[in-house]
């Protein structure tokens, strides 16, 4: 039907490149959260003050006891850096889980059934967008005590605007298809046309959303963990890493590069993998 | 003779607002104007007309797709808004028109097929199976071909598909909604084929919706013309081919491209002028384009007078002697039962 627009975007090597270059960052950090503790032998909250700051590999000094070096008091950073991934990552696929449902649920409910309902779903969208996500998170855990339950609650229950305007935007397109007609006909509930007929034909949209808000939480969780309210310590949150290690830069450069690196490196890999997503659903979606 | 139509249709309006921009009144556009027919049980009711004249709104209204804004819709004797998803289901299904939005992509041919079985709740699965692989054969489909994925199919295929959907639950009425036009030319025959056998196995009627005469000829014992939201003329397949008695139905026929070369494009006396139904004309709403209008069309709507094979509205159709006319209106109300 659609043949004449379904022209690839961009070159076809280069973009599935970016694809396999995002796949391979995110499934690495996600390998280390997951392998965790057995990739070191050493303990992330183990302090050693004897040892403080000692240099990574590949610096003057620097030896494979610690491979990443030591911190302020002395922990091993390799095991910091791979737990704070856990953390990141853990944050991550929570927020975007729960955010997802929250969004996809009343972005579903208002595409499809419109009307009034349309007009609440949009309301709800314009509240949610007028709030402003660290102000609010600020001030709740201002009140309520930094936690790593609490971040990850804040984050869910208000990263989800996107979530719904994808999903009630492809929800109305889809609707207007006939194969949601024939299935009215044929006598389906209304539950098991979104279920069977809408959802699994917006699922692809909704994974891309998916990706730009895990990168967008997981650089959110490091904000406020910097600003000192985000994970509590002792946890090796990397925005955490980054603000205890903000005293030291001048001298130790390395405490504050290398969860910086990690971080971006992740948040690069994950819109990587969005947008190799979206354009391989461009191509293969078209009929 | 009391027999209950399949479908009957009374007084039936579609009205849509059309808002035109921030500040302007919304438009009103009359797609479907207190339309009434009935389509006896067994036979096949061919509506015609050009895009835009409403019969899509008009198949939409009869399988309960949209609400009407007047009227009724009665399936089997019974109003449509009064039964329920399951029991309409088992007596009215639609073919559409383009195989390739009207098959879910993200699931298997034969899920699909046994969709209408599944929303009936109460049919056990090994039934189901069954149930969809003796309608896959029916329409000509492989088991191995019920495993595909709409997309590995042809278009052709597709509407084979689409068909068996339809008629998995054994409904008594099929609205086929341009059901050949989507596809190639050389499969448009067989689908034509495939769905009157269909028809005189399983004892269906049809509501047939095209813009195509060729095919409303082969397939309709009846046809119904189609002009901006009005059945103007409906008639016998055969006297209305032979002798349309409405102009609008003399021009369309006239309009049916020959494949002779060199004639080119027939010009039929229409003038370039679209029909607007946001902009119903007054009188007899196709008085603009009648090569043969007089006075009295802008100021009056005819009435339907009867014709060799049934009625049609037009104001030259009038006969002098008050019998006739009584006849007419008498014929007209029975065609409409």
């Amino acid at each position: 039907m659609s043949e004449a627009l379904s022209v690839p975007r961009g070159s076809g090597v280069g973009r599935r490149l970016a694809l396999m270059l995002g796949t391979l960052i995110v499934g690495v950090v996600a390998l280390a959260a997951v392998l965790g503790p057995s990739l070191t032998p050493n303990d992330p909250f183990a302090q050693d003050l004897g040892k403080r700051l000692v240099v990574p590999f590949w610096m003057a000094g620097g030896g494979w006891e610690h491979p990443l070096g030591t911190d302020q008091l002395g922990r091993d950073y390799l095991a910091r850096l791979v737990y704070g991934a856990r953390i990141s990552m853990v944050i991550g696929v929570l927020t975007v889980i729960a955010s997802g449902l929250i969004g996809t649920t009343l972005g579903v409910l208002g595409g499809f059934f419109g009307g009034r309902m349309d007009d609440v779903v949009l309301f709800a969208i314009t509240c949610r967008l007028s709030i402003p996500v660290v102000l609010v998170a600020l001030a709740v855990v201002g009140l309520m005590g930094n936690s790593f339950t609490l971040v990850i609650l804040v984050l869910g229950l208000l990263l989800w605007d996107r979530f719904a305007v994808v999903a009630r935007s492809t929800t109305m397109q889809v609707r207007n298809l006939d194969y949601v007609s024939a299935a009215w006909c044929a006598g389906c509930s209304r539950a098991s046309m979104l279920l069977r007929e809408v959802l699994p034909n917006i699922a692809t949209h909704l994974a891309v959303v998916a990706t730009l808000e895990m990168a967008l939480a997981i650089l959110l969780e490091a904000a406020l963990s910097f600003l000192g309210l985000g994970v509590p310590p002792p946890l090796p949150s990397w925005g955490l890493m980054i603000a205890e290690a903000k005293d030291y830069m001048f001298f130790s450069p390395w405490v504050i590069m290398i969860p910086g690196v990690a971080l971006f490196v992740l948040v690069f890999g994950i819109n990587l993998l969005g947008d190799g997503l979206r354009d391989m659903l461009g191509t293969q979606d078209a009929r | 003779m009391t027999a209950v139509p399949a479908i009957e249709v009374r007084n039936l309006r579609r009205v849509f607002r059309v808002r035109q921009g921030l500040f302007a009144e919304p438009r009103q556009v009359v797609a479907v104007d207190d339309v009434t027919f009935g389509v006896p049980t067994g036979s096949v009711l061919g509506v015609v007309g050009e895009s835009g004249c409403g019969k899509s709104t008009l198949a939409r209204l009869i399988l309960g797709l949209l609400p009407p804004s007047a009227g009724d819709v009665l399936v089997d004797g019974k109003r449509l808004a009064d039964l329920d998803r399951r029991a309409r289901a088992r007596l009215i299904q639609p073919v559409f028109q383009d195989p390739f939005a009207s098959l879910n992509p993200r699931r298997r041919v034969k899920d699909i097929v046994g969709m209408p079985l599944a929303a009936q709740g109460d049919v056990a699965a090994a039934e189901m199976a069954r149930r969809v692989a003796e309608m896959l054969a029916r329409v000509g489909l492989s088991p191995e071909q019920g495993e595909r994925y709409p997309a590995q199919l042809s278009g052709g295929q597709r509407q084979r598909v689409a068909i068996a959907r339809a008629l998995v639950l054994r409904p008594q009425i099929v609205v086929c909604d341009e059901p050949t036009s989507a596809l190639d030319v050389s499969v448009q025959a067989q689908i034509l084929n495939l769905l009157a056998a269909l028809r005189r196995e399983l004892g269906l009627t049809y509501l047939f919706i095209s813009h195509n005469l060729a095919v409303v000829e082969h397939v309709a014992s009846e046809v119904a013309v189609m002009y901006l939201g009005r059945i103007v003329e409906r008639s016998e397949s055969e006297a209305l081919f032979r002798a349309p008695g409405h102009p609008y139905t003399r021009t369309l026929l006239a309009s049916v491209l020959t494949p002779e070369p060199g004639l080119g494009v027939p010009d039929v006396g229409l003038g370039d002028v679209m029909p607007d139904p946001a902009n119903i004309p007054p009188g007899c709403r196709f008085h603009p384009r009648c090569p043969q209008s007089f006075e009295r069309c802008p100021r009056e709507a005819p009435p339907a007078w009867a014709t060799t094979g049934g009625f049609a509205e037009c104001h030259l159709l009038e006969k002098p002697a008050p019998a006739a006319v009584a006849g007419a209106a008498a014929s007209q109300r029975q065609l409409a039962r």
